[in-house]
């Protein structure tokens, strides 16, 4: 005799990554609901930003998620960029590319990090956050931060790269490239690993437009789209690189996507130190917004990111959108786990790669 | 919508023009430029032209819904989006302050089921034929809506 109960994951579980709580109804071992709950981090963000400066949202917009916070402030300095139809020097986009890259690999080594304690292994956990250390103390040389940068600024970056950075960060790339195939090794040669992700929580290519999927979740599924290649800003499209994409849908083809990016990653950020034009890295940029609404939407570590701004004429914003990626994943959870076992929904969970801050806003 | 020719990847011009001959005076459009198409279109019909442009312009993914409170009207902006060629299209939906309605989309693209509950907790705007529409965000004990303008910030007094 089976018996259905609902079990209430987080928010203080181990695997839920931040405070989110996942409540699954099992029938013995098999999960036959689910529901996401969120809210524990809601702070208002957007209205917070109503009440603010433009330049004062730089920073903030860095704390909407501690991993990517290059990415959003990118995100944010874009939409005001596009409101006030002004130019950024060249130099800056490429620095803007750089920085987007290095903070992709090193959000993408944290999620590495938790996939290896939700899965039990610790080696990866220690050796993930060791490469991860080295692309932080680029950001340090960089911007003086490790995770909240408060680097882009409206019409360029805050200052140049400093003295022989293009040395240093050729240096972590090559090492990185070696390392990351230990790692992989770790992962891709162990049995438990491939039984606990290979077609775990299959999402079809249908499904995973429909629910609104983005970045590695969605290209897992056999979507083929990357704004950097596609909807194209900055240099991206100067950039040679490849769009890993995986059919199967399942757990292990989110994993792969997310491996196969840091490669290119890193060949983006080859690219784009070899390309780098001389020139100034900011522009002054006028104090108020015109009249208007505007969006700009760029790639982020885990997926589309967006800010759609509406501005008054004042130095305020009207109203400022967020479009965070794992606001929408995360409302695919019952999909993903349904019909799958109790003990998958942390490597399951695990590739979605939550992260709340940008998710309660 | 039977009848309609598809169109796997419909350039800027191709999307204001089939929006023109198909919808007339329903939607009005504000402007385009590279990659963007930006309409305006009445509440009545906005389900519809959310099924055309899912069914036959093939944009498969709802990026974003916001709502914004003008304070002599509220208004909820659609964005989406397509796979093929970065085209994003947005559409306002003007909404009445005595009447907070407007249809879901959720049926369309489950991707914005979250969005609207959202919007319905932060603006009280009634999203009709959602499937579950219920507070996501904030405590269940509110009983103000946050994020309209007639909510102030302590400080910002």
């Amino acid at each position: 005799m089976t018996s259905k109960m609902w079990v209430t994951m987080g928010p203080q579980h181990p695997f839920s990554h931040g405070l989110w709580t996942l409540k699954v109804k099992i029938d013995g071992e098999v999960i036959s609901d689910a529901i996401p709950i969120i809210g524990y981090l809601h702070r208002g963000w957007e209205k917070e930003c109503e009440n603010r400066t433009y330049p004062q949202i730089i920073p903030m917009a860095d704390r909407l998620c501690y991993s990517a916070s290059m990415t959003w402030s990118h995100v944010y300095v874009n939409t005001v960029e596009e409101a006030l139809d002004i130019e950024v020097p060249e130099r800056a986009q490429y620095l803007r590319v750089v920085a987007d890259e290095i903070c992709r690999i090193q959000s993408h080594l944290m999620w590495l990090a938790a996939m290896g304690t939700d899965l039990g292994n610790l080696t990866v956990f220690l050796w993930s956050l060791r490469e991860r250390e080295m692309f932080l103390d680029l950001f340090v040389k960089l911007c003086g931060q490790r995770l909240t940068t408060n680097y882009p600024r409206i019409g360029g970056v805050r200052n140049d790269m400093p003295y022989l950075f293009e040395r240093d960060c050729m240096r972590v790339v090559e090492l990185f490239e070696k390392r990351l195939w230990d790692i992989i090794a770790l992962m891709d040669d162990s049995a438990i690993f491939l039984s606990r992700m290979q077609g775990v929580s299959k999402i079809s290519r249908k499904e995973a437009a429909n629910m609104g999927l983005t970045g590695p979740a969605m290209r897992g599924c056999g979507v083929d789209f990357d704004v950097r290649r596609d909807d194209p800003y900055e240099v991206y499209d100067l950039m040679d690189f490849e769009v890993p994409v995986h059919k199967d849908g399942d757990a292990y083809a989110r994993y792969a996507v997310r491996i196969e990016e840091m490669f290119q990653s890193c060949e983006i950020i080859r690219q784009a130190m070899a390309g780098m034009p001389d020139g100034p890295v900011r522009v002054k940029a006028p104090r108020n917004v015109p009249e208007g609404t505007h969006f700009a939407r760029i790639e982020d570590p885990r997926g589309e990111a967006m800010m759609h701004l509406i501005s008054d004429g004042t130095d305020k914003p009207y109203r400022l959108k967020v479009r965070s990626p794992i606001f929408v994943n995360v409302s695919g959870a019952k999909r993903m786990v349904v019909g799958t076992r109790m003990a998958d929904v942390p490597a399951i969970m695990g590739t979605i790669d939550m992260c709340l801050g940008e998710t309660d806003r | 919508m039977s009848g309609d020719d598809f169109y796997e990847a419909p350039t800027v011009e191709q999307v204001i023009d089939l929006m023109g001959s198909r919808f007339g005076g329903d939607v009005t459009v504000r402007g385009s430029k590279a990659r963007r198409v930006f309409l305006s279109a009445g509440r009545e019909r906005i389900y519809e032209i959310c099924e055309y442009i899912q069914d036959v312009l093939n944009f498969e993914h709802a990026s974003s819904l916001t709502g914004v409170d003008w304070e002599s009207h509220m208004q909820v902006v659609y964005h989406l989006s397509n796979y093929y060629n970065g085209v994003m299209i947005e559409i306002n939906v003007d909404i009445p302050l005595d009447d907070l309605r407007v249809d879901s989309v959720t049926p369309i693209w489950e991707g914005a089921n979250w969005h609207e509950r959202e919007i319905y907790e932060l603006f009280g705007i009634v999203f009709d034929n959602h499937p579950e529409l219920e507070r996501l965000l904030t405590p269940c004990d509110y009983d103000f809506f946050p994020f309209r303008k007639s909510y102030k910030l302590r400080r910002a007094e």
